[in-house]
């Protein structure tokens, strides 16, 4: 019951959209101070856009005078936009292997740390038009189907469960990322999509999540670091604090994130 | 456009120097980086030919499909005396304004299988529209239809309408006077504007993967790849696009010798 308050707070709070951060995450933070000022820029993956939004409204709350931007976005098109030299403060991958470009390019100011996991579920549209039931179904070449590319890293989980299941996956699309395979089956496009817990949860209403077994068999983690020529390194710094924080990690598991460790 | 460049004013000259500077360093750029040595196995990798056969089968639909429905079109907007003529205009070009991704939510809203239109095609006849060979071809002439009507439809503006009334008064009727007299006059216009269509559904990236999806074989064009290479392997992105610039400028070279240089030395490319 617990933890369907918090669900519930999480999901009036991303409803009203208010910049609080919310009872969830309210009380003393690792972040507060108020000293923190100038804009910290977060490189982060696509799956992270609401629960990072808000702990940057809550770092935002704390520390007036700094201004958050954020670049959500494929953790792989992220990887590549910071080993050709955008300039960013923090770094929060959706897999280890794209922050590993990163490592391995040098740009790290300190090892990453991971600060959540993620794993697949099946998303069908309300009422589930295609009686979709497991990952059996995306063998069933009747059924429009979407999955990420094995490109991306949720592709690439997406190949491990099938091979895992040894299912023969027949999709219609490939998608560029996790939100654009949930957004097909939010439109009713798809009948079914492999993406995350927690894109699911993200979409409210429209979307229906399957869990199943073998998604235990692609568990994807993620990593975060502030990176080297981080212009904003203090707050770079107190953003990835509150993110590993108790309030951070809240917040993390009312978006349907899974703590490090579990 | 004259071939005397010695009458070239210097503060043409300039700019527009810069202006070629500007649009020519990037393709350097691909040029410098790209990986020579592996070079070979990297375009005969699986799913590069079939890449560009669909790209150029698809932007070539959809060039033949704006040709069809834009030419007339540009007829209605530069000819017709019809009322609410500019704001036809102005809706004929939103999908030059609009972002492309946005394009494709829209087809999607009139065509998916939960559309306007889609939702009637999948219900009585069956057939879905998203995530096929067609729906690439659909998103692409959303996308680079505009360009050709834009130019037709000026060409069309500046061509002497006098040869129009002639046809008239030598009792032509207004198809035969199309026909025979107005198509002839703009066809510069045509090659150019149908050349500006080809290009831009050519590289056609934001409408086609959000409305068609991305499938290698079906529906995954060279623009795609290149995208999806460049979240895996940068290298190979740049080898695909160095592809599909040289086909293109290939292609758009061979034409201007063949066609455009004998019909509009003057309009196009």
């Amino acid at each position: 019951m617990k933890r369907l308050a918090v669900l519930a707070a999480a999901a009036l709070l991303a409803l009203t959209g208010c910049g609080a951060s919310g009872s969830a995450a309210s009380g003393s933070t690792s972040s507060s101070g108020g000293g923190l000022s100038g804009t910290l820029t977060v490189f982060a993956a696509a799956s992270l856009t609401d629960v990072f939004g808000q702990l940057g409204r809550q770092l935002t709350k704390d520390n007036p005078g700094l201004d958050v931007r954020f670049n959500f976005a494929g953790s792989s098109g992220l990887a590549t936009q910071l080993t050709q030299g955008a300039p960013a403060d923090v770094f929060a991958s959706a897999n280890t292997t794209q922050m590993k470009v990163v490592t391995d390019a040098g740009l790290q100011a300190a090892d990453p740390a991971v600060f959540a996991q993620n794993v697949l579920e099946i998303a069908v549209p309300k009422g589930n038009p295609g009686h979709v039931t497991g990952l059996a179904d995306f063998g069933n070449a009747s059924l429009t189907l979407a999955v990420c590319a094995p490109d991306v890293p949720c592709g690439a989980a997406a190949k491990q469960v099938f091979a895992a299941a040894g299912v023969q996956a027949k999709p219609d699309t490939e998608e560029e990322d996790v939100k654009a395979a949930l957004t097909k089956v939010q439109l009713g496009e798809v009948d079914a999509a492999l993406v995350y817990a927690t894109d699911v949860q993200a979409a409210g209403a429209k979307v229906q999540g399957i869990p199943f077994p073998e998604a235990e068999k692609a568990v994807n983690t993620y990593p975060i670091c502030v990176l080297k020529a981080a212009p904003n390194a203090a707050a770079a710094r107190a953003f990835v604090a509150l993110v590993r924080s108790a309030d951070g990690q809240a917040a993390l598991k009312a978006a349907g994130f899974r703590a490090p460790g579990a | 456009m004259r071939n005397r460049r010695s009458g070239v004013p210097a503060p043409l000259l300039i700019p527009a120097s810069l202006g070629v500077a500007f649009l020519v360093l990037p393709l350097v750029g691909l040029l410098v980086r790209a990986p020579w040595g592996t070079l070979w196995s990297q375009l005969t990798a699986p799913g590069v030919g079939e890449a560009l056969r669909l790209s150029l089968v698809c932007a070539t639909a959809a060039t033949l499909i704006s040709l069809v429905l834009g030419v007339p079109l540009a007829w209605v907007l530069a000819r017709s005396r019809a009322r609410g003529r500019s704001v036809l205009r102005a809706l004929v070009t939103v999908p030059l304004v609009l972002p492309p991704v946005v394009g494709g939510v829209a087809l999607f809203l009139v065509l998916g299988r939960q559309g306007i239109i889609g939702r009637w095609l999948y219900d009585v006849a069956g057939i879905t529209i998203p995530f096929t060979t067609p729906a690439v071809v659909i998103a692409e002439t959303f996308v680079a239809m505009p360009f050709l009507v834009i130019t037709v439809e000026g060409a069309l503006r500046a061509a002497d309408a006098r040869f129009e009334d002639v046809a008239a008064t030598l009792g032509a009727d207004r198809w035969t006077t199309f026909r025979r007299v107005t198509l002839p006059l703009v066809a510069p216009g045509i090659a150019a504007g149908s050349v500006l269509c080809w290009a831009r559904a050519l590289g056609e990236f934001g409408a086609t993967i959000t409305f068609a999806g991305n499938f290698p074989g079906t529906t995954q064009t060279m623009p795609l790849a290149v995208y999806l290479a460049l979240q895996r392997d940068p290298e190979a992105a740049i080898v695909l696009s160095l592809v599909l610039m040289a086909v293109s400028l290939g292609t758009l070279l061979l034409l201007r010798d063949r066609w455009l240089g004998r019909a509009g030395a003057g309009m196009a490319a």
